[in-house]
C-alpha cells in the first residue's frame, strides 16, 4: 500500500477507476459498432425499396423513362465493356511497374521519387482524374466520351492501388526461392518469369480484383467525362458511346424528385451493384485462401 | 503488350524445343545433359536480347506513372492560367459570390471552400472520435476472434462506392433529419457530411489501429504493472506513443473527405450561397465540377475553364494533406 | 576475340602451374594430386565498406570435398557464394582478385554468371524447393536451359532423384507438391535439382544446419557418393562433419584463410595455433 494514502479512499478510487474502464470499454464497443449498425441500415433500407423491382425484365431491358419498363442492361454491358479495357491495361502497366520497381530499379532517389510519386496519385481525389480523362482522352486524343476513353481514365485512377499491391506480393516471396533459380544459372528475367511471377500470382490477382471493384463503383470521373444516362445503343466496342450502372444509380437518384419510383430503380441498381462487387470479392478471398502458398 | 512478348518467347522456345527433339533421336541411351545445354547456348541469342530489353521496358512502364502526374499538373496549370487570364487570380479566392451563369458572372471560390470545409468539418466530427474509439476497441480490448470478425466487416464499409452513400443520404438521411428537424432543407450539407463521416470511419479505425498496434507491448506491460488499468494505459502510454500516427489517420481522413464527390453532390444540391448553415445547401469544389463539366460548359467558356482553377485548389488542398500525413508519420515510425 | 582468349588462358595456364608447383611444394601430399578446378588468387571482396574476404588464396581439388570452416561472420558463406558469383545479389558488393575456373577469370565482368552457374551448382542452407511438384523441381534447370523434350526431361528426373538418393523415396508421387516431402527430402531434392543440369562442381552452403541429424547423416553419405563426379565444396559450421566427409580443409578466420591443409593434417597436426584453438573448442 502506498503509505501516503489511506486506504478505504484508495480502494473506493480502485472501484471508480475499474468501472470507468468498464463503462468506456462498452463505449468503445459500440462505436466499433455504430459503424456496422449504419451498414445494416443502408443495406436493408436499399434492399426493401429495391429488391421487389428486380427481375429479368429489369436486368435485360432497355432504359426507358417509363420507371415500369426501364432496365439496365445498357449500363450492365457498359461496365463490362469498361472493364475489358481497365483489367488488361492495370494488369500490365501495374504489374510491370512493380516488378521494375522491386526487382530492376537501384534504390536510390529515383526509384524513391516513383514510389513518393504513386502514394502521391493514389491520394488524388478521383474527380481530379476525370478531368485529366476529359482534357487528354476524351478531348487532346479526340476519342469523345466512348468505352476506350471511359477505361483509360478509370485504369490510371486505381493504377496506384494495384501497383502498391503488386509490389508488396513481389516482396512477400522469400528471397531464397529467387536464390535456387539464380543458382541454377537462370537469368534474371528467366527467375521472375518462372518464379517469382508464379509465386507472387495469388496475391497480385486478389490485389486487381479488389482495384477493379474500386473501378466499377467509381462515378465522379465518368460524371466529368460526360457520360450519359440516356437512350443510348448497347455499346458494342471500345469506340461506342456507353453508360455504366454508377452513373445509372447516379441519374435516377437526382430525378427521383421528379419521379419516385425512380428512387426504387436507383435502389434496385445499387443491389445489383453491390452483389456485383460482393461476387468479385468473394472470388478475391477464396483466391488468396486457395493458393496461398507456404514457403 | 508484356503478354503479348510473353507468348513471343513462349513460341521461340517451342521452335528451339522442336530442334531440340530431332536432334535427340540421335542422342540414344547415354543422356549428356550439359552437352545439350551448351548446345542450346548458341540458339539462345534471342532470349539475351529478351534479356536486355526487359528491364527498358518495364522501366518506361514504371514511367507511365510520372506522367499521369505530369499529365495532372499540365492539364490543371494550362487550363487553369487561362482562367487566370480573364478573371484575376485575387478575385477568384477572396470573392464571396459565385454565379458563373449570369449575366454578369462573377468566380469567387469562397462559397465552394465553405462548402467543402463545412462538410468535411462535419464528416470528421463524426468519423474523428467513432473511428478513434473503434481503433482503440479493436488494438487495446477485442479479443483475436472478435477482431477477426469485426475488421473484414469494417472494410466492407469502406468498399461501397460512394454513389450508394450519396443515395442513403438524398433518399434516407435527410428524410430523417427533417422529420427531427423541419428547418433542414431537402439538399443540405449536413446529411452528406454526416454521411461522408461514416464513409470514413474505417480508414482513421485501421490506420489508427495500426499505429496503436505497433506500440510495443513493453510499454502497455510497463503501465498495467504498475496497477493501471487498460483504459489508463490506452490515454496515458499507447495514445500518446501511437500519437502521430493516429493524427495521420485523421490528416489523410480530412484529405479524403476534401476530395470525395458524389455524396455532396447528390445530397448537398448546387446552392452557391456563401454561408456557415448546415440546414441549406452548399456546393463543394468536387460538386462544383460534377456540375459545370456535366452541364456540357462550351470549350474555352470562362466557366469552362473556372473547373479546372477550381480542380487545381482542390488538388492543392489534398496533396497538401497527402504530405502533411507522410510527415507526421515518417516522424512517428522514428520513435522506436 | 579468340587470340585475347587464348592469351588469357596462357596467362591462367601458367599461373596455374605455378600454382600447382608451390603446392606440391608446401604440402607433403600423401594424397593424389589431382587437377585443380578453383584457383583463387588474391581475392578481396568488400560489402561496401566492409572488408568481408582478405587476399585470400586457394586452390580446390577436382572430385574431392573440400570442407570450409570457421565461426559465424568469418567469410566462408561469402567465398563459397563468390565461386557462383551469388554475392552480387547483395547490392554494394566489390571485388579484387581472380577466381579461375578451368582457367578463366569467373569474377571478370564478362564472364557470363548464367554459364558459370550452370557448370556450379548450388544448395543452400535452408531447403529451398520451387513451391511446384517433385517434377517441376527438377526439370526447372534443365528447362530454363532449352531442353523441352519430354522423353528427355523424363530421364533427366529419374537420373538425376536416383543420383540423389531420393528415387524410391519420391517416384509414385512425382507430381506432388514438393512441399510435402520432409526437410531432409527437400535438401535431397534440391541436390537433385542441381544434379539435373550436370554440373562440374556442387557448392553447399551448411546443407545440413537445418536438418535432423538422421537427415543429416543422410545428406553426408550422399555427398561421398558425389565426390566421384563431381568436386564438392562444402560449408559447414560443425567440425566433425568436416572431419568425416571431407578431403581437404579450410579455416577462415575474420576474413582470411588461416590454414588450408588436407582434413587429416587439419584435424590432427595444424600448424596454426588459431585453428588448433578453434578445433578443439576455444572459440567460435
Amino acid at each position: 500500500m502506498i503509505k501516503q494514502m489511506d486506504a478505504s479512499q484508495l480502494r473506493s478510487r480502485m472501484n471508480r477507476r475499474v468501472r470507468a474502464n468498464t463503462v468506456w470499454k462498452t463505449i468503445f464497443l459500440l462505436a466499433t459498432l455504430f459503424g456496422l449498425f449504419v451498414l445494416a441500415i443502408l443495406i436493408i433500407r436499399v434492399v426493401s425499396q429495391g429488391a421487389s423491382w428486380i427481375d429479368m425484365d429489369f436486368l435485360t431491358g432497355r432504359l426507358s423513362t417509363d420507371a415500369e419498363r426501364a432496365g439496365i442492361m445498357g449500363a450492365l454491358l457498359g461496365t463490362v465493356w469498361v472493364m475489358f479495357v481497365v483489367i488488361p491495361v492495370t494488369l500490365i502497366i501495374g504489374v510491370g511497374t512493380a516488378i521494375y520497381l522491386e526487382l530492376y530499379a537501384k534504390k536510390g532517389k529515383f526509384q524513391s521519387f516513383i514510389e513518393t510519386n504513386i502514394s502521391n496519385l493514389a491520394g488524388v481525389p478521383s474527380i481530379v482524374y476525370g478531368l485529366l480523362g476529359l482534357t487528354v482522352f476524351v478531348r487532346l486524343a479526340d476519342l469523345g466520351n466512348v468505352v476506350l476513353a471511359g477505361g483509360l481514365t478509370l485504369a490510371l485512377l486505381v493504377l496506384p492501388i494495384l501497383i502498391v499491391s503488386a509490389q508488396e506480393a513481389i516482396r512477400a516471396v522469400p528471397a531464397h526461392l529467387s536464390e535456387a533459380s539464380y543458382g541454377m544459372g537462370a537469368t534474371k528475367w528467366q527467375t521472375i518469369r518462372r518464379v517469382v511471377l508464379p509465386a507472387a500470382l495469388p496475391s497480385i490477382l486478389t490485389g486487381s480484383i479488389l482495384a477493379l471493384s474500386r473501378a466499377i463503383g467509381e462515378t465522379a470521373p465518368l460524371t466529368v467525362l460526360g457520360i450519359p444516362a440516356l437512350l443510348i445503343p448497347f455499346p458494342e466496342g471500345l469506340f461506342d458511346t456507353f453508360t455504366a450502372l454508377p452513373m445509372q444509380i447516379y441519374y435516377w437518384t437526382l430525378d427521383s424528385s421528379l419521379v419516385a419510383e425512380y428512387a426504387n430503380l436507383a435502389a434496385a441498381t445499387i443491389i445489383v451493384l453491390l452483389v456485383l462487387l460482393f461476387v468479385l470479392n468473394s472470388v478475391a478471398i477464396f483466391i488468396r485462401n486457395k493458393f496461398q502458398q507456404r514457403y | 503488350m508484356y503478354a503479348l512478348i510473353l507468348c513471343w518467347v513462349q513460341m521461340l522456345e517451342g521452335v528451339t524445343g522442336e530442334m531440340q527433339k530431332n536432334s535427340e533421336v540421335r542422342h540414344g541411351e547415354s543422356l549428356n545433359v550439359s552437352e545439350m545445354i551448351a548446345q542450346n547456348k548458341n540458339k539462345k541469342s534471342i532470349s539475351n536480347l529478351v534479356e536486355k530489353l526487359i528491364p527498358t521496358f518495364l522501366f518506361l512502364l514504371a514511367l507511365i506513372t510520372v506522367l499521369t502526374t505530369l499529365g495532372i499538373l499540365y492539364t490543371l496549370l494550362s487550363q487553369a492560367i487561362e482562367f487566370f487570364k480573364q478573371v484575376p487570380i485575387w478575385e477568384f479566392f477572396t470573392g464571396t459570390v459565385l454565379k458563373p451563369l449570369s449575366q454578369n458572372p462573377e468566380f469567387g471560390i469562397l462559397p465552394l471552400i465553405s462548402g467543402t470545409l463545412i462538410s468535411t468539418f462535419i464528416a470528421m466530427l463524426v468519423a474523428g472520435p467513432i473511428g478513434l474509439m473503434s481503433a482503440v476497441y479493436l488494438s487495446e480490448y477485442a479479443s483475436d476472434n472478435v477482431r477477426r470478425v469485426l475488421k473484414p466487416m469494417l472494410e466492407i464499409l469502406a468498399g461501397i462506392p460512394t454513389i450508394v452513400y450519396g443515395f442513403f443520404a438524398f433518399t434516407f438521411v435527410t428524410p430523417l433529419i427533417r422529420e427531427i428537424w423541419p428547418d433542414v432543407g431537402a439538399t443540405n450539407i449536413l446529411s452528406p457530411g454526416l454521411v461522408m463521416g461514416v464513409m470514413i470511419i474505417p480508414m482513421i479505425a485501421s490506420l489508427s489501429e495500426d499505429a496503436m498496434t505497433s506500440v510495443p507491448n513493453a510499454m502497455r506491460e510497463g503501465s498495467l504493472a504498475m496497477g493501471a488499468t487498460k483504459l489508463e494505459t490506452t490515454f496515458k502510454v499507447v495514445i500518446p506513443a501511437a500519437f502521430s500516427g493516429i493524427i495521420a489517420s485523421f490528416v489523410l481522413g480530412i484529405s479524403r473527405a476534401i476530395g470525395e464527390t458524389m455524396i455532396v453532390t447528390i445530397a448537398s444540391g448546387s446552392s452557391k450561397n456563401f454561408t456557415f448553415d448546415i440546414t441549406q445547401s452548399m456546393q463543394t469544389m468536387t460538386a462544383y465540377i460534377v456540375e459545370v463539366s456535366g452541364g456540357e460548359a462550351p470549350a474555352g467558356s470562362t466557366i469552362y475553364y473556372s473547373l479546372y482553377a477550381v480542380a487545381l485548389t482542390l488538388f492543392v488542398f489534398t496533396l497538401i494533406m497527402n504530405l502533411l500525413a507522410r510527415y507526421v508519420s515518417r516522424k512517428f515510425r522514428e520513435e522506436y | 576475340m579468340s587470340t585475347l582468349a587464348n592469351s588469357k588462358m596462357s596467362v591462367q595456364l601458367q599461373s596455374k602451374e605455378s600454382t600447382a608447383n608451390e603446392q606440391m611444394e608446401t604440402s607433403n601430399s600423401n594424397v593424389e594430386t589431382s587437377g585443380i578446378v578453383y584457383d583463387t588468387k588474391d581475392l578481396n571482396l568488400w560489402y561496401s565498406e566492409t572488408h568481408a574476404l582478405k587476399d585470400i588464396n586457394l586452390s580446390i581439388h577436382e572430385k574431392e570435398v573440400t570442407a570450409i570452416i570457421g565461426p559465424s561472420g568469418c567469410g566462408k558463406s561469402t567465398y563459397i557464394k563468390t565461386l557462383n558469383r551469388m554475392v552480387e545479389l547483395v547490392p554494394g558488393v566489390q571485388t579484387t582478385g581472380t577466381i579461375s575456373y578451368k582457367n578463366k577469370n569467373i569474377l571478370d565482368k564478362s564472364f557470363k554468371v548464367e554459364d558459370l552457374r550452370t557448370q556450379v551448382g548450388m544448395v543452400f542452407q535452408k531447403p529451398n524447393p520451387f513451391p511446384k511438384s517433385i517434377y517441376e523441381n527438377i526439370v526447372y534447370g534443365p528447362k530454363i536451359h532449352g531442353i523441352r523434350n519430354k522423353k528427355v526431361l523424363d530421364e533427366i528426373v529419374e537420373t538425376s532423384l536416383r543420383g540423389a538418393y531420393i528415387w524410391d523415396e519420391v517416384k509414385d508421387r512425382l507430381n506432388e507438391n514438393a512441399y510435402g516431402l520432409s526437410g531432409g527430402q527437400q535438401q535431397r531434392l534440391c541436390i537433385a535439382r542441381a544434379l539435373a543440369v550436370q554440373p562440374d562442381v556442387i557448392l553447399m552452403d551448411e546443407p545440413t544446419s537445418a536438418l535432423d541429424p538422421k537427415s543429416t547423416l543422410k545428406i553426408e553419405e550422399l555427398v561421398q557418393e558425389l565426390k566421384k563426379d563431381y568436386s564438392i565444396i562444402i560449408v559447414t559450421h560443425n567440425m566433425q562433419q568436416a572431419a568425416r566427409i571431407s578431403d581437404r580443409t579450410a579455416f577462415f578466420l575474420n576474413g582470411e584463410v588461416v590454414e588450408y591443409d588436407e582434413t587429416d593434417t587439419i584435424f590432427t597436426n595444424p600448424s596454426d595455433s588459431r585453428t588448433e584453438d578453434y578445433i578443439s573448442g576455444r572459440f567460435g
